[in-house]
């Protein structure tokens, strides 16, 4: 491969015919190994490009129920911003979100700070524990989970948004564990020890050297949670039976009714939102790469 | 007598001290562990021990039985074979699904891995969107592609069915086999590949015996990966799924929409607490294994960690 020349000697020609040969592939199609993307490049375009663009058309169209175009207006866009049961979807939908967020990150993170930490835990069949839900069926999980809180007295007709917000914590949670483990394996211990040793209280380890080391761990761990949140159809539906609208109920409906215009401009401010949280959460993601360049 | 302490007794106090301490941020972190532990198994295992009652709802014990078992592996209760139906087609979806992810995904990141650097670009970016995209957009917006085709392209013809619920599962899991295949490629040492090629493979067999064997735990993880996403999937499920597989000419039901339909007309139906205490027996297992696979790989690598400490 290094040279075009030919060698003196005559078995090294061999070897580089015949290798020659291999690369040119014995069928008149030469196959090269970068051929191999396009049946993915393909599946991709299909099935994620142009579903996208689809909805994009949809959103400012009019559907008759078979999904046919009858015409195009920007009504759709115009009675999200004039219905008020529209906005209500977007602030509680919001509200459920980032209050779950909240919620998983406050009870995950002492979780797995504990459960890193050799101090506190030295059992790694914990965190196997931890995350096992996951495995069992969540639509399972979420009617067991509206059964006992039924039993108790909490249920849709009386507590609503409690009854919705518990099942999305122990939904959620599993997820959230799972990033924050992973990075506070990662601490560098060196630093909280060095922190120590210079002087500072435990509040200033913890605010100083802990926290920023696991800004990229709460940025993922956050991210599990909060869109899956907001486009949740099983859980809220479940637990407030039918009572809080979130993006995943009305797109739901719209789908069951066969709503296809008024679906694809919900599913559209979705993905927009989709768009902000990836940026915002880019923007954070950027800066601990930042700050992890300047500790090495 | 005036007391007085040497620095040795001082020190000793003052470790004992500092023992207790930890002493008591050990026990306080163990029981938030363990609270917070007991309260996430509550749901599933007061499912479990209602399994071995026939009451229809929770908090009602009417007294020990296996009644509820034997009804489940009876072939003859409707009930219970509305959930083996559902068992089956959410297997045959996870295992038929994983299997076009792999296939796919791992020719799409070896093939994305050899091209040049503006196709990798692109691919990348795109592979992104549906790890990030919520679900139901991604469910929706394939709904509405299906319907489009169905209405334009098919003439009105029903299209909706075991295919399409198929490539909805393939486009969860496909970029999770990509992402999992990619790092393994990276750490792949490239001169393997060129070997085999001057030990006279031709490109397809370089490929099949060098280059895939080392990529093989990367697509081993992918597809897991993908049968757990595709096991526990709802929304995709029904919104892209038609009548088929063994639901017959009924719309099929995998678990998840089958439990859906239930708890929504009212309590877990009986014969699921059952389902719920196999499955939960089935993980138990898997993650007893998995324990067990990892002590054995990393025991003298744990043992050397705590030496050093």
């Amino acid at each position: 491969m290094s040279s075009n020349k030919f060698s003196p000697n005559p078995e090294e020609n061999a070897i580089r015919e015949r290798k020659k040969r291999a690369k040119r592939g014995s069928h008149f199609f030469a196959f090269k190994r970068k051929y191999l993307m396009i049946p993915y490049a393909v599946f991709l375009a299909l099935f994620i490009i142009v579903p996208i663009a689809i909805i994009l058309v949809y959103a400012f169209a009019k559907t008759n129920e078979n999904g046919a175009i009858v015409g195009f207006s920007a009504e759709a866009f115009l009675s999200f911003f004039t219905s008020t049961t529209k906005l209500n979807v977007l602030t509680v939908s919001l509200f459920v979100g980032i209050l779950n967020t909240i919620i998983c990150l406050l009870i995950g993170y002492p979780l797995s700070y504990f459960l890193a930490n050799r101090k506190y835990n030295t059992n790694a069949v914990l965190v196997m524990l931890f995350v096992m839900p996951m495995w069992i069926n969540f639509v399972l999980r979420t009617g067991a989970t509206r059964d006992v809180l039924t039993f108790l007295g909490i249920n849709g007709g009386n507590h609503a948004y409690l009854a919705t917000m518990i099942g999305m914590v122990y939904n959620y949670l599993p997820f959230t564990i799972l990033p924050l483990y992973t990075t506070m394996i990662k601490l560098d211990k060196a630093q909280l020890e060095a922190a120590a040793d210079l002087g500072a209280n435990p509040v200033g380890v913890f605010f100083r050297s802990v926290l920023p080391q696991s800004v990229p761990g709460i940025v993922s761990a956050a991210e599990m949670v909060f869109m899956p949140t907001l486009s949740s159809y099983v859980i809220s539906d479940t637990l407030s039976e039918g009572k809080i609208t979130l993006f995943g109920n009305i797109i739901y409906l719209h789908f069951s009714q066969s709503q296809w215009d008024k679906g694809s401009f919900m599913a559209l401010v979705m993905l927009i939102l989709v768009a902000i949280t990836m940026v915002v959460s880019h923007k954070f993601g950027k800066e601990d790469a930042r700050t992890e360049n300047a500790l090495w | 007598m005036v007391k007085t302490m040497n620095p040795g007794e001082k020190l000793a106090r003052f470790n004992k001290k500092q023992k207790t301490k930890s002493v008591l941020q050990k026990v306080l972190a163990q029981c938030f562990i363990w609270i917070v532990l007991l309260v996430m198994y509550v749901p599933i295992l007061v499912l479990i021990a209602y399994s071995f009652t026939t009451a229809t709802n929770i908090g009602t014990w009417t007294g020990f039985s296996f009644d509820l078992y034997v009804r489940f592996f009876t072939i003859a209760d409707k009930d219970a074979v509305e959930i083996w139906t559902a068992l089956g087609n959410t297997l045959i979806i996870a295992l038929t699904s994983s299997l076009i992810s792999i296939i796919l995904g791992t020719c799409g990141a070896i093939g994305t891995f050899y091209s040049k650097k503006r196709w990798k670009g692109i691919i990348e970016n795109v592979t992104q969107i549906p790890v990030v995209n919520a679900e139901i957009v991604i469910a929706m917006s394939l709904t509405i592609m299906f319907v489009f085709v169905q209405t334009y392209i098919f003439g009105g013809a029903n299209i909706f069915g075991f295919w399409t619920l198929i490539a909805g599962h393939v486009v969860l899991s496909l970029p999770f086999v990509y992402l999992s295949v990619k790092p393994k490629l990276q750490q792949m040492d490239p001169a393997l590949y060129e070997a085999a090629l001057d030990l006279g493979c031709n490109q397809r067999q370089a490929l099949m015996r060098s280059v895939v064997p080392e990529i093989m735990p990367g697509i081993a993880s992918g597809f897991l990966l993908s049968v757990t996403l595709s096991l526990d999937d709802f929304i995709v499920t029904a919104f892209t799924r038609g009548a088929g597989l063994l639901s017959g000419d009924k719309t099929i039901e995998t678990l998840s929409t089958l439990v859906q339909a239930k708890i929504k007309k009212g309590p877990i139906p009986t014969e699921m607490r059952v389902l719920t205490a196999l499955i939960f027996v089935v993980v138990l297992l898997i993650v007893v294994a998995i324990t067990i696979y990892n002590n054995r790989k990393k025991g003298p690598k744990i043992r050397r960690g705590r030496g050093t400490k």
